[in-house]
């Protein structure tokens, strides 16, 4: 199999997620609920999800959301910044969250 | 107990049966309609603003081939401005880049390309259609080049079902996002067709046995949809995630459906949206709540563990092999005409698609 320049992404702590345009984050307005919108999908993310989602918008690193969500929530840094890399990481996973990585 | 009624999420909206193809296992019924008997513009934009206002966040605009609609564009741009994610499943074969270029303009979403083969004289012998290989390759490259993000859909059957490891190169190879390796559904056309089209068991689970594989190597790169044939299964799949739970059909001519095969039931009856405003079709229609919730089930089917996964399987392919709607589906285990799934005598030969030339 031949995946041309097509490779997994591994989220680094200055990795910049983002959602690419075709993956709409927006309030249903019927349901009262935060949705994400995809090709042939449509997702219910929970509150702390909705909150990593929208911060990520390309610019802010994965240790920038992690330790304001930290401070959002006076949690340990550490514990936050393991769940929002494993949560993203898994949203990356199914290309649902595109990464801007820092220059080389 | 009255089922709960909850807001419908999407909506598969047929806009024509018209379509240059003439693949054996289309899911349209066997009475295909005419050109002149398609809703009129205006009865679509007026259902979709409703539809929006329902709270549908997504519209699946199929046919036939939706592309030879004049308005499709006034379509998206009417979906688009009421939020509502749009997504245009095309063949493809008559699509210039130039009309491409305005349904990204007027706000598509998302495209999905059927290719009826993964090599260009499977795609041409499946579809009747000369060079549909190449003009979907084109209209793909076309898509990725406008920024539109393209699902590959990939009907399998026993004429194609040794190329599904080329379909994911092909994917690869078109910068698609998704493949949709969807195993033919016995409904329509396809139902008539079945002796030429349903694979051997042997081949399936080979299938099976692969896409498991190749779907967790191309983790985070391609996206891998899998729709296995039910015919093979142990329980049935979950068909539209419960009747007229979350999601409805409008036929060309304007007939609201709880599913796309749902006039097979031939005890149901529906009604246009030409009659009725679609909130008051959606909640009280007998049809719609035929089949809501469990109320409806027989013995086994309500008192069975996986009520609330499969909703006892699709009601169409319980009347189609136990002329009964309310049977349990044949492709559970546990029902008695499990068996029957299998009786099937192989033939060779394909009906085409073409209206009104059905040997029913």
């Amino acid at each position: 199999m031949d995946f041309g320049t097509r490779q997994r992404i591994t989220l680094q702590e200055d990795s910049a997620p983002y959602l690419p345009s075709h993956v709409r984050l927006m309030f249903d307005k019927t349901r009262q609920q935060w949705a994400v919108l995809a090709p042939e999908k449509v997702m219910w993310p929970d509150d702390i999800s909705v909150e990593i989602l929208r911060k990520c918008d390309g610019t802010a690193t994965t240790r920038q959301i992690a330790s304001d969500l930290a401070e959002e929530y006076q949690a340990p840094e550490a514990e936050v910044y393991a769940d929002v890399l494993e949560f993203l990481q898994e949203w990356s996973d199914r290309l649902l969250v595109r990464s801007v990585m820092a220059a080389d | 107990m009255e089922p709960d009624i909850f807001p419908p999420l999407g909506i598969l909206a047929e806009l024509t049966h018209r379509c240059p193809l003439q693949c054996g296992y289309c899911s349209n019924p066997l009475e295909l309609l005419k050109a002149n008997r398609e809703l009129e513009t205006q009865t679509w934009l007026d259902a979709f603003e409703q539809a929006a206002d329902m709270g549908v966040l997504q519209v699946h605009l199929s046919g036939g081939e939706p592309t030879l609609r004049k308005d499709l564009e006034e379509i998206i741009g009417c979906l688009s401005s009421q939020g509502v994610y749009t997504n245009l499943i095309t063949a493809a074969v008559s699509l210039s880049d130039a009309r491409l270029a305005t349904f990204k303009e007027a706000g598509l979403d998302h495209i999905q390309i059927s290719f009826q083969g993964a090599r260009p004289e499977t795609t041409e012998k499946i579809g009747h259609y000369r060079n549909a290989h190449q003009k979907k390759v084109e209209v793909a490259k076309a898509a990725r080049k406008l920024g539109l993000p393209v699902t590959i859909n990939a009907p399998i059957h026993r004429l194609n079902i040794s190329e599904v490891p080329e379909f994911v190169q092909l994917a690869l190879d078109l910068d698609a996002e998704r493949l949709e390796i969807a195993n033919v559904q016995y409904y329509g056309w396809a139902e008539l067709n079945k002796a030429a089209l349903l694979p051997h068991r042997t081949d399936v689970d080979r299938q099976v046995e692969y896409v498991t594989a190749i779907r967790e190597q191309l983790t985070g790169i391609l996206n891998i949809d899998f729709v296995p044939p039910d015919y093979y299964a142990d329980y049935p799949k979950p068909c539209m995630g419960g009747w007229a739970k979350d999601a409805f059909v409008i036929t060309p001519g304007g007939m609201m459906l709880p599913c796309h095969a749902a006039q097979s039931i031939k005890s149901l009856t529906f009604t246009s949206i030409k009659d009725m405003p679609l909130r008051e079709i959606w909640e009280t229609s007998k049809a719609f709540n035929a089949y809501r919730g469990t109320d409806w089930m027989n013995d086994r089917c309500r008192s069975c563990e996986r009520r609330d996964i499969d909703f006892g399987g699709c009601r169409c392919q319980a009347m189609a092999l136990t002329g009964d709607a309310t049977e349990t589906d044949p492709a559970c285990i546990k029902s008695p005409f499990h068996e029957k799934m299998a009786e099937l005598t192989f033939t060779d030969h394909v009906q085409r698609r073409v209206i009104g030339t059905a040997d029913i």
